[in-house]
């Protein structure tokens, strides 16, 4: 119900369009800022005043980054990591979740608090005993490693996802396939698996999302160079080379790729993920 | 169905869910509920992980920690970081979710707007920090604009007096984290019924008293829940600290995680490392039972 055209209802419009303005400088400048120093020589990073457009273009830091075969091991490795998590997390979530929202059994209500409990729980507390288990286990710098710490994290996340999914979704579909005499397995394979994809597209994200960006595991689960993911990799770059600041924002660039990738092309399963723990 | 063929069939609805849950209990109990455990026994041994057979220690540990000046200091900066990081979350999600509600700006800008105002979440916490160290160097751009406007005169190194670190490591956690509030305060506007705002205006109600009596009665829910998790995560905040301070300069940066990891890794303590980390657990776990109280009453 908007009224008249007031100076009054003008200014408002303005004021509100101003605010707007600082929100996106506040939001977005930083980013832009590593966006564009990436483009720059480590010199021209700090030239006074600052030049907001890089004033000589340069791709070498992006060169330099693509061609180091240290640092392609490390985007390889967070890849391959997080890849094979959430292959596994989406597989054994799957099953657990089709297990909460099909069935009623004793323990249901517990074992649904004790799921949603383990989000919270500091991941620093499970770092001490997993390097200790880790290390007795002789799995120490291995990727084995790291997917099993991982997968302890992705997990609850990714079954509270699912079941809420899974909710969603009629029960008379799997019934008719009950009636027909068929297994509670098979109509998970053939009846909800096929229609839970937009579900499963969301758990996938946020579970890669998760493992993408984990650090403090990485850091203390892995020590040779070949065995370290990308966060980690931007860590080193720092201790090494402290001035070649060109370099750390187009590795940042680069390590940002996948997040800003499927936040675009799947903005609502992302959104759906990011939000997950928290909306029920 | 025969009778027999039926009863078989009720025991396999009645096994099933266990099946179906079995890996996932699995993997919880094995790698999280026994690891909770170990932590607690290693927290009362000498020498725990580094010998073979250590011996019992009793409260020695927790005694160390609590006689410990920086322990205390720690946990005072991660109170600090924690409640600024989600006043300011919750704040400034709520404020950009308003404008971005506000029916007085274009759908498309609308629509270009809320995307790029979710672009702090869309980065990991090491990249976060590497780019406020950049923002925040000594002759970084922060400082340039800063002395160009007049609001300093001299260069500030944000990040390594001990004077500007606490506030400066704060501040890039707000920027970092304020989306989650203003995503989900967003889809909670938008699930107001517009008809409590008609009777609001057939009234004659101010936009304030409509904010203040209808928007935030309605989005209280999301907001306490939101703010209970996000203080949860806030607390175990750890790369971002370790990359641009380490805890330092003096110590006035070190919080809880950082603390527990230096006693852990750097001074291989890892029986008095144990005793801080099931402190940071026993303060997780008090805010977790209430947010699952609070879930449940809802």
């Amino acid at each position: 119900m908007r009224k008249r055209h007031t100076p009054k209802d003008r200014l408002i419009t303005v004021a509100l369009h101003v605010a707007l303005a600082v929100g996106l400088f506040f939001a977005a400048f930083p980013i832009y800022w590593m966006l564009s120093s990436s483009f720059k020589s480590n010199t021209e990073i700090f030239a006074l005043p600052p030049t907001i457009l890089p004033k000589a273009f340069t791709l070498e830091a992006y060169a330099a980054i693509l061609g180091d075969p240290v640092k392609l091991r490390f985007f390889f490795n967070s890849y391959f990591v997080a890849g094979t998590v959430t292959v596994l997390t989406v597989l054994i979530a799957l099953l657990a979740a089709y297990g909460f929202s099909r069935f009623n059994f004793r323990g249901k209500g517990s074992l649904n608090t004790l799921i949603i409990s383990t989000q919270t729980i500091p991941p620093i507390t499970l770092l001490i005993p997993f390097f200790g288990l880790v290390v007795s286990y002789g799995i120490f710098d291995t990727y084995v490693a790291l997917i099993l710490t991982y997968l302890v994290f992705t997990l609850p996340y990714a079954i509270l996802l699912m079941t809420g999914y899974l909710n969603t979704l009629p029960r008379d579909l799997d019934e008719a396939v009950a009636v027909d005499g068929g297994t509670s397995w098979t109509a998970l394979w053939r009846v909800i698996v096929p229609i839970s994809l937009p579900g499963i597209v969301a758990t996938s994200v946020y579970t890669f999302l998760l493992c993408w960006n984990e650090f403090l595991f990485a850091l203390t689960l892995t020590k040779s160079t070949s065995m370290r993911t990308v966060p980690i990799g931007i860590q080193l770059l720092m201790g090494q080379h402290a001035f070649e600041w060109n370099q750390m924002m187009a590795m940042s660039v680069l390590g940002s790729l996948p997040l800003l990738l499927i936040y675009l092309v799947a903005q609502r399963y992302f959104l759906a993920g990011m939000t997950a723990g928290s909306v029920k | 169905m025969t009778r027999q063929k039926r009863s078989h069939h009720k025991l396999k609805r009645a096994v099933a869910p266990y099946l179906y849950l079995s890996p996932s209990l699995l993997i919880i109990g094995l790698l999280m509920l026994l690891p909770m455990v170990t932590v607690i026994a290693y927290s009362f041994q000498n020498s725990a992980v580094l010998r073979r057979d250590p011996t019992f220690a009793g409260l020695k540990h927790y005694q160390a920690i609590f006689d410990d000046p920086v322990f205390w200091a720690s946990l005072w900066h991660t109170l600090y970081f924690t409640c600024m990081s989600v006043i300011f979350h919750m704040t400034i999600g709520m404020v950009f979710a308003l404008m971005l509600n506000s029916d007085r700006i274009n759908p498309t800008l609308r629509n270009i707007l809320r995307v790029l105002y979710i672009l702090p979440w869309l980065f990991t916490a090491v990249i976060i920090a590497v780019i406020w160290r950049l923002l925040l160097e000594p002759n970084g751009v922060v400082n340039s604009i800063l002395m160009q406007i007049g609001i300093i005169g001299s260069k500030v190194e944000w990040f390594s007096s001990p004077e500007t670190a606490l506030h400066a490591v704060t501040f890039a956690n707000i920027w970092a984290g304020y989306p989650l509030f203003m995503v989900s305060l967003l889809a909670g506007l938008q699930g107001i019924p517009k008809d409590f705002y008609e009777a609001a205006d057939i009234d004659g109600a101010k936009a304030y008293q409509k904010l203040i009596f209808i928007t935030i009665p309605q989005l209280m829910p999301i907001i306490i829940s939101i703010s209970l998790l996000d203080f949860i995560w806030t607390m175990q905040v750890f790369p971002l600290i370790w990359i641009t301070t380490g805890g330092g300069p003096i110590y006035s940066t070190e919080v809880l995680s950082t603390y527990t990891y230096k006693l852990a890794f750097s001074s291989y303590n890892l029986s008095q490392a144990s005793a801080s980390a099931v402190v940071i657990l026993l303060i997780s776990l008090g805010l977790t039972l209430f947010y699952i109280r609070y879930q449940k009453a809802r």
